[in-house]
């Protein structure tokens, strides 16, 4: 039981980190919550789907229920999510910051843009569950208790690469400094000569893909729906809070630690009752070090 | 004709309603800026208030060891009990939130609504679960006898009720405590240096929204009679805040505006995909009702950042 719950906690963590991370770069360098980032997990989700329901699946490699064609069914998904979180900028909050509102006045105008994304999906898909395969698929048996789907050791791996690019992106090249430097002081950015408004355009590219992924991922190995993303909105964002707004790692600890303790819980609380898990961690969290577990570095 | 202006009887009631949920949002985002995004938890817990202490005994499900409901007091004790319970709450909340920086406070009120919708869906002792309450008590139903003469009675009773906090709202907002919640919204660090405790007064504020929340939860679940946790979804959080920015955030008469527009405008949308969209389609219909609100949100934040009425410059009728 212990095991199993171990073993499914990081792979919600995992995929919680994504979501994070995209919420983390919002609110370091755009500087307020965004309630519509888990929608972009939706979209991403649902644009592989559209592909895979064309036939974009691959005969499947080994053990897992997929192929080549679902891998770049997930990579088309995530370019197309990435220009969804463009748009969404371009119409709505780049206006707003240009008429320099206020984080909160941004933070309403995400609800609502939320909002109309979730529902264009319904409108689109339909309010049903889907899944990429039907395939019935054989769990390993890591340890004696534990037992993982193929899927979902390859989606570990590939949440693991997608940090570490991510990463050395933000560490070795110019656009990951500016980045990094922007979320710092956007002033003095500014003044030393980076484009913010081209940061802010990267900004969206990068949460966008991740939150493509971590989208894809939760379809492949649970299901999809279009509240999905809602329904992950608050875990996504006590996980970010947690690692402290404003750490890539930290949003992957944050991940970690909020993807682990809903699944350990379910071993005393009733799972009816799962969801309020990384709103209580929160809260305490939050109540103690208002600044989130590791604070950003000043 | 008769059946219009029962219609329209029945729709004012719920105008009036929302009204009091969004006087309750707007004193603490528009008067003191504090961002609430748990709208709906509070309004569920003074339904479920106003249907725990008033109503019957519910049917008790086999794993059940107790079942709290049974209690039947009056409405009036129906009614401050449940503004009591969502203070109560909202105060116990507030000790840890009002500390916190907006974004965070969005994000633990949102939860909070969360938390709350669970209690609602899995607390059958106390909830009846996704059952759902039935058989609360509706007031003036005995007096009144028909279904016009009780909707008449009921919208007369809420003008009334939602009149009186209209007026105390109006009150407190220009008195010298409202001035101080202006203040703290607008610059906190220096309502804090000329001696002003900013967290108190934020306290104060989130509390008394949040009973009024509570209040217009309870007059709904006494109009309609039976509640479930599916009438208390994240929607209708957002309502209440299109409600209030559409009207225009820091005008109470803002506020009453915008619950008339924008329940005009969701029940008529409503309406009109009713007929238009095939019923096989009926969640698409209801998703095109929803963007249409989300669009009005968005919208007005672009192109009318006050709102139709927008705040009123002064803070007090002896400034010229």
């Amino acid at each position: 039981m212990f095991g199993q719950a171990l073993a499914d906690g990081i792979l919600t963590g995992a995929i919680l980190s994504l979501g994070a991370i995209g919420i983390t770069l919002c609110l370091t360098i755009l500087r307020f919550a965004n309630f519509a980032h888990s929608e972009l997990m939706t979209w991403g989700a649902y644009f592989a789907f559209t592909f895979t329901s064309l036939g974009l699946m691959g005969s499947p490699l080994g053990p897992l229920t997929f192929g080549w064609g679902f891998l770049l069914a997930t990579l088309i998904a995530g370019a197309l999510t990435a220009c969804l979180a463009l748009v969404v900028d371009r119409t709505v909050f780049r206006r707003l910051r240009n008429k320099n509102a206020t984080r909160l006045t941004l933070i309403f105008a995400s609800f609502g843009v939320a909002l109309v994304l979730r529902h264009v999906v319904v409108l689109i898909f339909g309010p049903q569950v889907e899944y990429y395969s039907r395939e019935l698929q054989m769990a390993v048996l890591l340890l004696p208790g534990v037992r993982v789907m193929p899927d979902q050791f390859f989606v570990l791996g590939l949440t693991v690469a997608l940090v570490v690019l991510l990463q050395l992106f933000l560490t070795h090249t110019r656009l990951g400094l500016a980045m990094r430097a922007t979320a710092e002081s956007p002033m003095l950015a500014q003044v030393s000569g980076i484009e913010v408004t081209h940061v802010i355009a990267w900004t969206w590219v990068v949460a966008g893909l991740l939150a493509a992924a971590g989208g894809v991922f939760f379809g492949l190995t649970v299901q999809m729906r279009p509240e999905m993303g809602f329904n992950l909105l608050l875990a996504v964002f006590a996980a970010s809070i947690i690692g402290g707004s404003g750490s890539l790692f930290g949003a992957v600890l944050g991940g970690l630690i909020v993807g682990l303790s809903e699944n350990l819980a379910t071993l005393v609380v009733p799972t009816s009752y799962k969801q309020a898990v990384p709103f209580l961690l929160l809260v305490v969290i939050l109540y103690f070090r208002p600044q989130g577990l590791i604070a950003a570095k000043t | 004709m008769i059946g219009e202006l029962s219609y329209l009887i029945f729709f004012l009631i719920f105008v009036s309603i929302f009204a009091i949920a969004v006087l309750g949002l707007n004193l603490q985002w528009g008067f003191t800026g504090q961002f609430n995004a748990g709208v709906v938890g509070f309004f569920a817990v003074g339904a479920y208030a106003m249907a725990i202490l008033t109503g019957p005994t519910q049917p008790r499900l086999p794993d059940q060891a107790f079942q709290v409901s049974g209690i039947g007091l009056p409405f009036a004790l129906g009614l401050l009990g449940a503004i009591g319970v969502s203070a109560a709450i909202a105060y116990v909340i507030g000790l840890v939130t009002v500390r916190l920086r907006h974004d965070y406070l969005a994000i633990t009120t949102f939860g909070i609504a969360i938390v709350i919708h669970l209690v609602t869906i899995n607390f059958e002792s106390l909830t009846a679960g996704t059952l759902g309450f039935v058989g609360i008590p509706r007031p003036l139903a005995s007096t009144f006898a028909t279904p016009f003469a009780h909707n008449v009675a009921y919208l007369a009773m809420m003008f009334a009720i939602t009149g009186a906090v209209f007026w105390g709202l109006e009150r407190i907002v220009r008195s010298p405590w409202g001035r101080v919640l202006k203040a703290v919204r607008e610059d906190d660090v220096a309502a804090i240096a000329v001696g002003k405790n900013a967290d108190r007064y934020r306290l104060e504020a989130f509390v008394i929204g949040c009973a009024l929340m509570g209040l217009a939860g309870a007059l709904y679940a006494a109009y309609i009679g039976s509640i479930s946790p599916f009438d208390f979804l994240p929607i209708m959080t957002f309502q209440i805040w299109t409600m209030m920015i559409v009207g225009g955030s820091g005008n109470n008469r803002g506020a009453l505006l915008g619950a008339l527009v924008v329940w005009g405008l969701w029940t008529s949308s409503g309406a009109l995909v009713s007929q238009v969209v095939p019923a096989k389609f009926q969640a698409q219909g209801g998703a095109i009702q929803v963007i249409l609100i989300g669009l009005v949100l968005v919208g007005t934040l672009l192109f009318r950042p006050r709102g139709l009425i927008g705040e009123e410059p002064k803070v007090s009728r002896y400034v010229d």
